[in-house]
This record gives C-alpha cells, sequence and structure tokens, in this order.
C-alpha cells in the first residue's frame, strides 16, 4: 500500500487524540481511518472494518435524512465535501454495522495541500441521540 | 554517488573543544553523482568550506534546500561559488501555501537580517520551487516529499545507478503515534527511505530528552534507529546533533544505538565523514 500524504497522516494522528467522532477519506473517497469515538457511530472497530472504498462505505450505512427519507450516496456531507470541495453540515439518520440507527449530525470539509494537492476530506459528527 | 558531511549540527552552529570530532557546522551534505554531478543538500554555516573546496572548474550546482528553518540557510550568503557568474547555480526547495521559494528566502537574505538582498547576490541564480514527487537533475533520480517538521519541509530520495541515498535531517516521525513505527503507509517519510542504502536522519535528541521536545520537529535517537530498521534501511548516519550534545556524549549514545539493531549498520554522522553509496 503506498503511504499516505503527511497531511492525512496527520490529521489521523490528531483524530486518534480527539474525543470527538472524526472519519477520514482519502482523495478516492475511501474510508482510511476513523477514531474511537466515531466507532461508536460506525458501530464496528476500524481495526476490525479496515479501510472501506468509497462503493462499499457508501452504501453499507443507510443513511436518511431527519424525515427518514433515503439520503442518496452522492448527497451525503462527506460526498460533497469530496465532489465539490466545500464544506457541508447536515442532519443525518445512520444504521451502523451494528444495525443501531443514530441521529447525528455531520460537517464534512475538504482537505487541501500545498502545490494544488488534493488530499481528502474529514467529517466529524455529533450524536443527537440514539433509538 | 559520493557523499560527503560538511555539517551535521542541528539548530545552531556550536563550534569548540567539545564538538570537534562531529562537527559544529549546522547541516551541509554534498553529492556526488557517478557522472560527477554535484548536488548540496541544505546550506547550513557547512557550506562555506564546501564552497571554498570545490574546484573551480565545476560548472553546475545544484543546492536543495529540505527547508527554510535558519540552520539550514544560514550558509547560503557565505557560500563562494554563489558569486561566479561562470556558474550555473540552481537552488531548490520548498514554498509555502502563500510564497513561493524566491520570496521566502527574500524575507532572510535582505536587512536587516542579511546586509545584501537577494535580488543583488547574484545575476543568474535559477530558484526552483522543488516539485513534490519524482524529477531529475543532470541525470540523477530524485524524489521530494513532504515530511512531519514544522513549517513546508521536504525529504529527498536521490537515485544513481539503483542505489539510494535518502537524507531526512529534520523530520519527528513518531509526532503524535500511539506506537512507533506505525504502518509503513502511516509513517512520515517511509516512502522516501524504504530500502535506501544510505539514510542520513535527525537523531536530535536522547530518549530522556524527547519527551520535552514532542512537536519540534526531530526525532530521538531511538526513533531514527527504529524508522531505519522498519524502512529497510542498510546503513544509517545519524544526523542534526543537538548543539548541547557533545563528542563524548555522541561516541556514548551511538554505542548504545548499536547494540539495538542487528540489521542497521550505524555509521557516525561526523563532519568530513564520506560515504560510498
Amino acid at each position: 500500500m503506498r503511504q499516505q500524504e503527511i497531511e492525512v497522516i496527520l490529521m489521523r494522528q490528531l483524530a486518534s487524540y480527539l474525543a470527538m467522532p472524526v472519519l477520514l477519506v482519502d482523495a478516492e473517497g475511501s474510508i482510511v481511518y476513523y477514531n474511537e469515538p466515531a466507532e461508536a457511530l460506525v458501530g464496528r472497530r476500524f481495526d476490525e472494518a479496515g479501510a472501506l472504498p468509497k462503493e462499499v462505505w457508501s452504501t453499507v450505512f443507510r443513511i436518511r435524512d431527519e424525515h427518514g427519507a433515503p439520503i442518496p450516496a452522492d448527497s451525503l456531507p462527506l460526498m460533497i465535501a469530496l465532489r465539490d470541495r466545500l464544506p457541508v453540515h447536515r442532519r443525518l439518520q445512520m444504521t451502523g454495522l451494528d444495525g443501531v440507527s443514530r441521529s447525528i449530525e455531520s460537517t464534512a470539509f475538504p482537505l487541501e495541500g500545498q502545490g494544488g494537492r488534493y488530499l481528502g476530506a474529514v467529517a466529524i459528527f455529533w450524536s443527537v441521540n440514539s433509538e | 554517488m559520493r557523499v560527503t558531511l560538511w555539517g551535521t549540527r542541528g539548530s545552531l552552529a556550536s563550534a569548540g573543544p567539545d564538538t570537534i570530532r562531529y562537527g559544529g557546522n549546522t547541516v551541509c551534505v554534498e553529492v556526488r553523482g557517478s557522472n560527477g554531478a554535484c548536488l548540496i543538500l541544505d546550506a547550513g554555516t557547512g557550506i562555506r568550506r564546501l564552497g571554498a573546496a570545490l574546484e573551480p572548474t565545476i560548472k553546475r550546482v545544484d543546492v536543495l534546500l529540505t527547508h527554510l528553518h535558519m540552520d539550514h540557510i544560514q550558509g547560503l550568503g557565505f557560500f563562494a561559488p554563489l558569486y561566479r557568474p561562470d556558474l550555473d547555480l540552481h537552488l531548490w526547495g520548498p514554498p509555502s501555501t502563500t510564497q513561493d521559494l524566491r520570496g521566502r528566502l527574500s524575507r532572510y537574505l535582505s536587512p536587516p537580517l542579511f546586509p545584501v538582498h537577494l535580488r543583488d547576490l547574484r545575476h543568474g541564480l535559477t530558484i526552483h520551487d522543488v516539485p513534490l514527487g519524482r524529477f531529475e537533475i543532470e541525470g540523477l533520480e530524485l524524489h521530494a516529499a513532504l515530511v512531519c517538521h514544522p513549517g513546508p519541509t521536504v525529504g529527498y530520495r536521490i537515485t544513481d545507478r539503483n542505489k539510494a541515498l535518502a537524507y531526512l535531517p529534520d523530520h519527528e516521525p513518531a509526532l503524535g503515534a500511539r506506537t512507533f513505527p506505525q504502518k509503513p503507509e502511516w509513517t512520515s517519510g517511509f516512502a522516501l527511505a524504504a530500502g535506501a542504502d544510505l539514510l542520513i536522519h535527525d537523531a536530535q535528541y536522547t530518549a530522556a530528552e524527547y519527551p520535552a521536545h514532542v512537536g519540534w520537529g526531530h526525532s530521538s535517537i531511538p526513533h531514527a534507529l527504529a524508522f531505519a530498521d522498519a524502512a529497510g534501511v542498510r546503513r544509517l548516519v545519524p544526523c542534526h546533533h543537538d548543539p548541547s550534545h557533545t563528542d563524548d556524549m555522541l561516541d556514548v549514545l551511538l554505542d548504545e544505538m548499536r547494540g539495538l539493531s542487528d540489521s542497521v549498520q550505524i555509521l557516525p554522522g561526523k563532519e568530513g565523514a564520506r560515504f560510498e553509496v
């Protein structure tokens, strides 16, 4: 596996120290890391789940809006941040890999490095409540 | 490739009776390719003596800066070949997110920090924002990549006839790592150093000193060795010695280091040392 860019390495290391759930995707959209607080939302430890390609994670989680309507994969905050390189904030309902549905708020933002390198995106989550 | 250390000290030039053997000049390394190409890695105070020793017939010199901290650029204005109008002189280094290399260097090479403006130093000096990735200079293959150190900082890998030198004099790959070394893809600088025949690497602190300097951008001696070991490096030259580390202390530290790895040969980073790669 190729070495990650230094900014992605440092972002992962920062996330590993934060108490808020953080999920990190690379420029191709693959989940390359989520921290321990995010494991509670995802429903599986990162060491067990490992890296997840975009095609997998964008469909494996059941994600709906606050009214229960399914959200297409390309309308997810992380996908918009990746595609449009813009920050996005949205309230969601997400069913994790453990089958539990949770109401969350997500802020996603793109990661851009010097030299015009596009590195990926980060999503930060807030758990609103559990059902 | 022939590699000569002209400066091995980090942070601050440290001339004195206690630093005679390992040297007091700040980092500067000369690399001569098998085809005669001349690269100079960093322009610490060691570059002054290198400039005086450089043969007057040489036609082209490329100076590659890893970053712009003072200990890596302070010798630049005292590099005599800089003033040779017949020399094809190229300067490479990282830009920032807002300024190119020329603009960044001008902050030091201008009053009040330096008496002469960069623009007045020499006509024909070619300044390059170093590309990230692969590039070539005079038949040598180079790779540059950003590495973990405060501010825009690159490391270099130079390949000549399938032999590789990796140069990471200011590097803190253990920053924030809960265990070190981590997996290769999550270790700063790994791709530059992987399988290198010679690695010149930051080893500024002892294990005891490191905790008080986390985030300053440097490695402990055990971290440097662990990094080299993980990267499958054959020979390691610990470099960027702390100004407070005397010759006797470095002898002891390197002896201790040799006992920690069976696979990596430790070569003392002494000013004047020369290595064939």
